[in-house]
């Protein structure tokens, strides 16, 4: 029987751990550690609603203030946790304090990959990242109609700032070191209806750019040198190259780590008091170990280490899903399409897009554009390891749910 | 203030009073109302905020835009009566509003 449960990081992962345990009949305590000021809020929101148009409290906020109170969840704000003890079973904070548990779930995300140092803009003042609740206030700052935004990184959150940013009346460039944009992510159709998106807007988009030099006045970036020998003169940098897993606890505490603090089916890790979920936790898929950074991995870890944590015996089998918001566009994606040999466009009229990846007969992953339909129907074939007749789904005169279906070998 | 029934899928009842102007889908989040996940935190992206809006009800919302219709399609255990409550704005004249939520939005 669990006396203490302790969860450090109060962003999605943490907070839905906490009340998933709640739900289960849990009844014993529950300490919330988050080290941001505030009640824990929503994410996503930050580079779409909230930078385009304010959000106020009250829908920022994941759940209101008195829910933890409600549920006895013992919510602390601003506590940053330095240390962890896997012997004593004990957490260690800045203040001093320390706080023994039964079980220690670790939901420590993730922190944005800076600049290379060598570039020098360790001080800029108009340099800015997009995590937090208060990297997007101070973004917001910045975006000043008329000016002109730089954005280093063409992954979704360089992508989803750019549009915003256009929205609000800026001039945007977007630089991507890599020959597309999406690399990480998605197949040359995808980037290039994303491309165009962004383009018909009025948004440069430079790929196989990168930045090369910068020119500082005081203490702001003013001219920055790409490497194909561009010079852009730019009153804002949005830097969006990535994210690296917060494992520093996991790390010193003597966890397995491995592109993140390693877990097992059940969401444990190396230690069999402790659990770890969401960004900051690598999972064994069959294309190997990797981390999902997205609010489905967030939410259906915590689900799987609040029934682990009470004794069940649930494991995580993710179908990865996700969604962009960019200008009136929703770009929705389902699965992982590591090693796909083929993709297969649909045009299903309007602005309404699919391409669905293969590896040979069997469905790996779709991104729907303003098709919630494919996304839907995506999602369920691949939730019940079927896919669609590659020659049917080739044919957006057939509807897609006329499309005859195979089981995966 | 409009209050708001909402049906847990055990049967239970809560009564709620909500706010103008936001979605029916926050007001039961706020008021932890059992049986809506709202992964998505009103996207229209997931579908797990879906209900089933009483039939006295239904027809004078207004209707749903092609987004949610197409999100609906797919969801689980819709019916003709079903909306995803995170596209329903909260309006004075929705004082009285009946949602039963689903078993499950997984």
């Amino acid at each position: 029987m669990l006396n203490q449960i302790v969860i450090v990081g109060a962003s999605h992962a943490g907070v839905s751990v906490a009340f998933k345990l709640r739900d289960l009949g849990y009844t014993g305590r529950i300490v919330l550690l988050g080290d941001e000021s505030g009640v824990p809020y929503h994410r996503p929101h930050l580079s779409k609603q909230y930078l385009l148009h304010g959000l106020d409290k009250d829908a920022l906020m994941q759940r209101p203030a008195t829910l933890f109170e409600q549920h006895a969840i013992g919510y602390r704000d601003d506590a940053r946790v330095e240390q962890v003890d896997l012997q004593k079973r004990q957490i260690c904070l800045h203040d001093g304090c320390t706080l023994n548990y039964d079980a220690l779930v670790l939901a420590t995300g993730a922190k944005l990959k800076p600049l290379p140092a060598v570039l020098g803009v360790q001080k800029a003042t108009n340099v800015y990242g997009l995590r937090t609740l208060a990297d997007a206030q101070r973004l917001q700052t910045a975006l000043c109609p008329g000016s002109h935004l730089c954005v280093v990184g063409a992954g979704y959150i360089g992508l989803e700032v750019a549009a915003v940013a256009r929205q609000r009346g800026l001039n945007v460039t977007v630089i991507e070191h890599s020959a597309q944009i999406l690399s990480r992510v998605a197949c040359s159709q995808t980037a290039q209806r994303i491309r165009e998106l962004h383009q018909t807007q009025g948004v440069r988009i430079l790929e196989g750019s990168g930045l090369q030099q910068v020119r500082m006045v005081d203490d702001q970036v003013t001219q920055v040198l790409l490497s194909d020998g561009q010079i852009l003169q730019i009153d804002a940098l949005l830097v969006g190259i990535g994210v690296e897993p917060r494992v520093e606890l996991a790390q010193q505490a003597g966890l397995q780590i491995d592109r993140g603090i390693c877990v097992d089916a059940f969401t444990r890790t190396s230690d069999p008091h402790v659990w770890a979920i969401g960004d900051c936790a690598s999972v064994l898929l069959k294309t190997g170990r990797q981390r999902l950074e997205s609010i489905q991995n967030a939410v259906d870890m915590a689900a799987v280490a609040a029934d682990t944590l009470l004794g069940g015996t649930q494991t995580y089998n993710p179908i990865p899903w996700f969604w962009s918001d960019q200008y009136e566009s929703k770009l929705q994606t389902v699965g992982l399409n590591h090693g796909y040999t083929h993709v297969v466009e649909r045009d299903s009229g309007s602005d309404s897009w699919s391409v669905w990846y293969f590896k040979d007969q069997q469905l790996l992953s779709v991104d729907a554009l303003n098709d919630p339909r494919a996304f839907m129907l995506g999602k369920r074939w691949l939730t019940a390891a079927k896919s669609p007749d590659i020659q049917q789904l080739s044919d957006s005169s057939i509807l897609l749910t006329a499309v005859a279906l195979l089981p995966n070998q | 203030m409009p209050t708001i029934t909402f049906i847990e899928p055990d049967g239970t009842q809560r009564e709620v009073a909500a706010r103008e102007g936001q979605s029916v889908m926050q007001v039961a989040v706020e008021n932890a109302v059992r049986g809506i996940e709202a992964d998505c935190a009103g996207s229209c992206s997931c579908a797990t905020c879906h209900g089933y809006v009483d039939s006295d009800w239904f027809e004078k919302l207004l209707p749903a835009e092609r987004m949610e219709q197409e999100m609906l399609e797919f969801a689980i255990d819709t019916t003709s009566l079903s909306r995803l409550t995170c596209q329903l704005r909260v309006t004075a004249d929705m004082d009285g509003l009946v949602v039963r939520l689903p078993q499950s939005q997984a």
